[in-house]
């Protein structure tokens, strides 16, 4: 497998950043193709595999972070175009849900 | 999450080398329950109770624990219960408790309090001879569990349940609303925090402040000693519900019926007469400083005050200050935001009741539970001898009377925090004895307030 990986790199807009919901909408669509998608912090990674909630939400990526996918195989490309407009959709998050959404983890914390 | 291979990956690899199932699993999620609660982020650091009820949830299942895991809304037969026990059920649904040991007065009966979950302990009953049955029927005001309830007893208890929450409708009225006694006179009312989950639930109007924050949750289900930032964390977020209320946080109580893994004596003859409260905490310098830092900081966001348990001689207070006073001289040097909170102590060894103006402290908070079982040598935790452990006995009115009256003479707040209370029968001797501050079981507010408002002085 010598081919180059198709790559893009987007902000996170969504206030909790990659918090649970997202994550997990994030893996079940790139459980959705046969490419092995890999997502990293920065070019550097390490990188972690993008289809994995648990190594995903592991990232811990706040508001503000910029995600670098990464994808070979077959349906590559459209991988990393359908990952890349999720997060620039906020993973179709509605904002006054996610605040809520985020108190009720405060709760928990203790 | 459990879907997903990767949560047990390292759990996988540590099974091939031969280390049993359940501890592979648990050293795997432990990893990833400290690299969540290490997260800067305060989402993510949430997150670290919801892996760490993922690992408890399958290690129920792989130890075979999880058949015995109740379904929701049922009574509870048991011998006794671990306070661990009771906060991993859901209570949402109701149900209740019922124990042939136990104490009203044990950690588990004050949880069970506060969450107005009906609980009877002591039942003469023969575990072993008990059939399965489909309803029970339990009364947790008059302690009792009928276990072959007929149609016409069903009948009657539920008519009383009907009649019960006509009460409580008609206490409700108070509760929005300060405690004033017939003749006019103010009471605070304050709540008592074993869990702060519980504030979820509970609008701040309902009180005048937290007059006790337990903080021995902090150390449930831990496998290690929380830090400071964690503590820090926990205690703001509990200044902040107050909203600008007064909020009294209890150092580190273990030791007693509370031990903590690691830190209070595992071996002692008699630990309500060992190392517990303050004593505990001046011997573990270390865990002190770092509990002491994390309240200073929190002090900032709001009215803060820190209390010391079990505090036997004058000089655990000017032990406890200096550490205090160095910690926040530490913060200020470092840059950190921190204040120096009010320093009192609770009043529950006799000896600081009898001699209590030898006591130099902030504020006084009369520790009924403790006070009560070692002026009437009666261990809360023994159901044999749990009619002896009696705040009402004269005796330990006696000193809560002279507390109250040192509070007045020299201008010093003097609370009471125990289980007495919020206790319909002890409020009035409380406020015949002249307790004008009492911290309760938010559950136990609303009548605490109805029945303040129906006294006056004799």
């Amino acid at each position: 497998m010598s081919e180059t990986p198709i790559k893009a790199a987007i902000e996170i807009t969504n206030p909790t950043g990659l918090h649970a919901r997202p994550a997990v909408k994030m893996t079940k669509l790139a459980k959705t193709f046969g490419a092995k998608i890999q997502v990293a912090f920065n070019e550097a990674g390490p990188w972690i595999d993008a289809k994995s909630v648990v190594k995903v939400m592991a990232l811990k990526a706040p508001k503000g972070a910029v995600l670098h996918f990464s994808a070979t195989g077959v349906d590559a490309a459209t991988a990393i175009a359908e990952l890349s407009d999720l997060v620039r959709r906020d993973f179709d998050e509605n904002h006054d849900e996610a605040v809520a959404h985020s108190a009720v983890g405060q709760g928990h914390a203790g | 999450m459990l879907g997903d291979d990767a949560l047990a990956e390292a759990a996988f690899a540590e099974i091939e080398e031969g280390t049993p199932v359940d501890k592979a699993w648990v050293a795997a999620l432990d990893g990833q329950v400290a690299d969540y609660a290490a997260a800067e982020d305060e989402y993510f650091r949430a997150r670290a109770s919801d892996l760490a009820d993922i690992r408890e949830r399958v290690l129920d299942h792989l130890t075979g624990a999880e058949r015995t895991r109740p379904p929701a809304g049922a009574i509870l037969l048991a011998e006794d219960m671990p306070p661990s026990r009771f906060l991993s059920l859901d209570w949402s649904a109701g149900g209740g408790i019922a124990l042939t040991g136990g104490s009203p007065t044990s950690h588990v009966a004050m949880l069970a309090r506060a969450r107005g979950v009906p609980m009877v302990v002591g039942l003469d009953l023969d575990l072993a001879q008990v059939q399965p049955i489909d309803a029970a029927l339990l009364d947790g005001e008059g302690g009792r569990l009928n276990l072959s309830p007929t149609a016409a007893a069903t009948e009657a208890f539920n008519g009383e349940r009907r009649e019960a929450a006509v009460l409580a409708g008609q206490w409700a009225k108070y509760l929005m609303k300060p405690a004033v006694t017939a003749n006019g006179e103010r009471v605070l009312t304050q709540i008592n925090v074993a869990e702060p989950a519980e504030l979820d639930r509970l609008d701040p109007e309902i009180c005048d402040g937290i007059g006790l924050v337990r903080t021995e949750f902090l150390f449930h289900d831990q496998s290690e000693l929380p830090d400071e930032e964690q503590q820090f964390g926990v205690y703001r977020r509990i200044v902040a519900w107050a909203a600008g209320r007064p909020v009294t946080i209890r150092t580190l109580d273990a030791g007693g019926d509370k031990p903590i893994a690691g830190l209070s004596m595992a071996q002692e003859s008699n630990p309500f007469l060992g190392l517990r409260g303050i004593r505990l905490s001046l011997v573990h310098k270390q865990v002190f400083r770092l509990q002491l830092r994390a309240l200073a900081r929190a002090a900032a966001v709001g009215p803060l005050k820190i209390m010391l348990p079990m505090v036997t001689i004058p000089s655990e207070i000017t032990e406890a200050a200096t550490l205090l006073a160095e910690e926040v001289a530490s913060l200020q040097t470092a840059g950190i935001a921190c204040r120096l909170p009010a320093l009192g102590i609770m009043v529950e060894v006799p000896a600081a009741a009898l001699a209590v103006d030898r006591y130099d402290a902030a504020f006084y908070s009369i520790g009924s539970n403790d006070l009560t079982q070692y002026v009437t040598a009666s261990a809360r935790d023994i159901a044999s001898v749990a009619n002896l452990n009696d705040t009402s006995n004269p005796a330990v009115l006696m000193l809560i009377e002279r507390v109250a009256r040192f509070g007045r003479e020299s201008g010093r707040e003097v609370s009471l925090c125990g289980d007495a209370g919020g206790d319909p029968r002890l409020i009035p001797l409380l406020l015949q004895a002249g307790v004008r501050n009492l911290s309760m079981a938010p559950t136990m507010l609303a009548r605490a307030k109805a029945i303040i408002a129906g006294w006056q002085p004799a």
